[in-house]
């Protein structure tokens, strides 16, 4: 398993919008997070769910977000945040700036 | 007519036409009027195409032998038999005992397996409150839930409201379940969509050294395992 990110690197989650079984939320769709842990690798549900074998199987990652990323209202504390398990063909790398949504 | 309740619950807008005073029949051509209004059941909604497929692919899945009945009904009774109190004990373990929460921390399947607990197959991972994390279970796309370590998940837990306000407005929704979270404290959400399953390892309570695990597991609720609810001091 080669994981293309590691802990502590800031993603962003692809802005995509295809058709099917697909396991990332739509709320986190074009948000920046950082990289928390890497939870191995697993069949692609987007193919398992349609009777395929899911091959190669994919890196999963946990990556947390700053709720104040997430929602532009967000009136918590700043530290609050979610973390979401998204698997790696949803990541894309993004630099150091993690505020708002992406272009 | 007489007998038969006709102002119970269900709405008469819809389309079966009952009549509380109908009769028993007997054999002896006797009959009787029926005392018991009848109470909706599933079987008097309209199969809808979820339903038929869900039935249709368990009954091809046996007829091509990947399992048999018997397996099915094993499973169904077998997630019917959970409940909270296996994830309890690992709580109270894992206060009583640091080398264990270690370990529970970083694989809490291998560590039921030591208290001989089954937590199956799906790897379930455990997120620790600390005075300055509150962490709270979410599955915003349908109801993922450690349910073969703290049982089916409540109602609630799958509803459209409690999964999309979670991860939008969390220190309300814990408002309303009565639980306050000071601002200095980060209210962390975990929505589990993909490969793996969360709990909360919940605080333990001031008030309570000394305690025996047994003691210490009673006190663990399954809200407070969600994270949705802290664990009190004793007599609060």
């Amino acid at each position: 398993m080669s994981a293309l990110f590691k802990p502590g690197d800031h993603v962003r989650v692809r802005f995509a919008a295809p058709p099917g079984h697909v396991r990332t939320p739509f709320f986190i769709r074009g948000r920046s997070g950082v990289v928390t842990e890497i939870m191995g690798a697993y069949h692609n549900p987007e193919e398992l769910a349609y009777g395929r074998p899911g091959d190669p199987a994919i890196v999963l990652y946990r990556v947390r977000f700053k709720q104040t990323d997430v929602w532009s209202d967000y009136d918590g504390p700043a530290a609050d945040s979610t973390v979401v398990d998204i698997y790696e063909h949803w990541l894309e790398p993004a630099g150091q700036n993690t505020g708002g949504q992406a272009a | 007519m007489s007998g038969g309740n006709h102002h119970h619950g269900h709405g008469h807008g819809h389309d079966h036409d009952h009549d509380h005073g109908e009769l028993y029949d007997h054999g002896d051509g006797r009959g009787a009027v029926n005392p018991h209004p009848r109470q909706p059941d599933v079987e008097d909604s309209p199969f809808n195409d979820r339903m038929v497929m869900a039935q249709a692919v368990g009954e091809l899945l046996i007829e091509k032998g990947i399992f048999s009945a018997d397996d099915l009904r094993k499973m169904v009774e077998l997630i019917d038999s959970k409940n909270p109190a296996d994830g309890a004990r690992m709580v109270a373990r894992a206060w009583a005992d640091p080398a264990f929460k270690a370990r529970m921390l970083t694989d809490v399947n291998a560590a039921a397996e030591e208290l001989g607990i089954d937590a199956g197959s799906i790897p379930i991972r455990a997120v620790e409150n600390t005075d300055g994390v509150h962490n709270v279970i979410v599955c915003t796309l349908c109801s993922c839930y450690p349910r073969l370590l703290i049982g089916l998940p409540p109602d609630w837990y799958k509803s459209r409201a409690y999964r999309s306000r979670t991860v939008r407005e969390p220190r309300k929704v814990l408002a309303e379940f009565g639980t306050d979270i000071p601002d200095d404290v980060e209210v962390r959400v975990h929505d589990s969509t993909a490969d793996l399953r969360y709990m909360v390892l919940p605080k333990r309570p001031a008030g309570t050294e000394g305690w025996s695990e047994e003691r210490l597991a009673a006190v663990v609720s399954r809200d407070s395992m969600i994270g949705v609810t802290v664990i009190d001091e004793p007599g609060n």
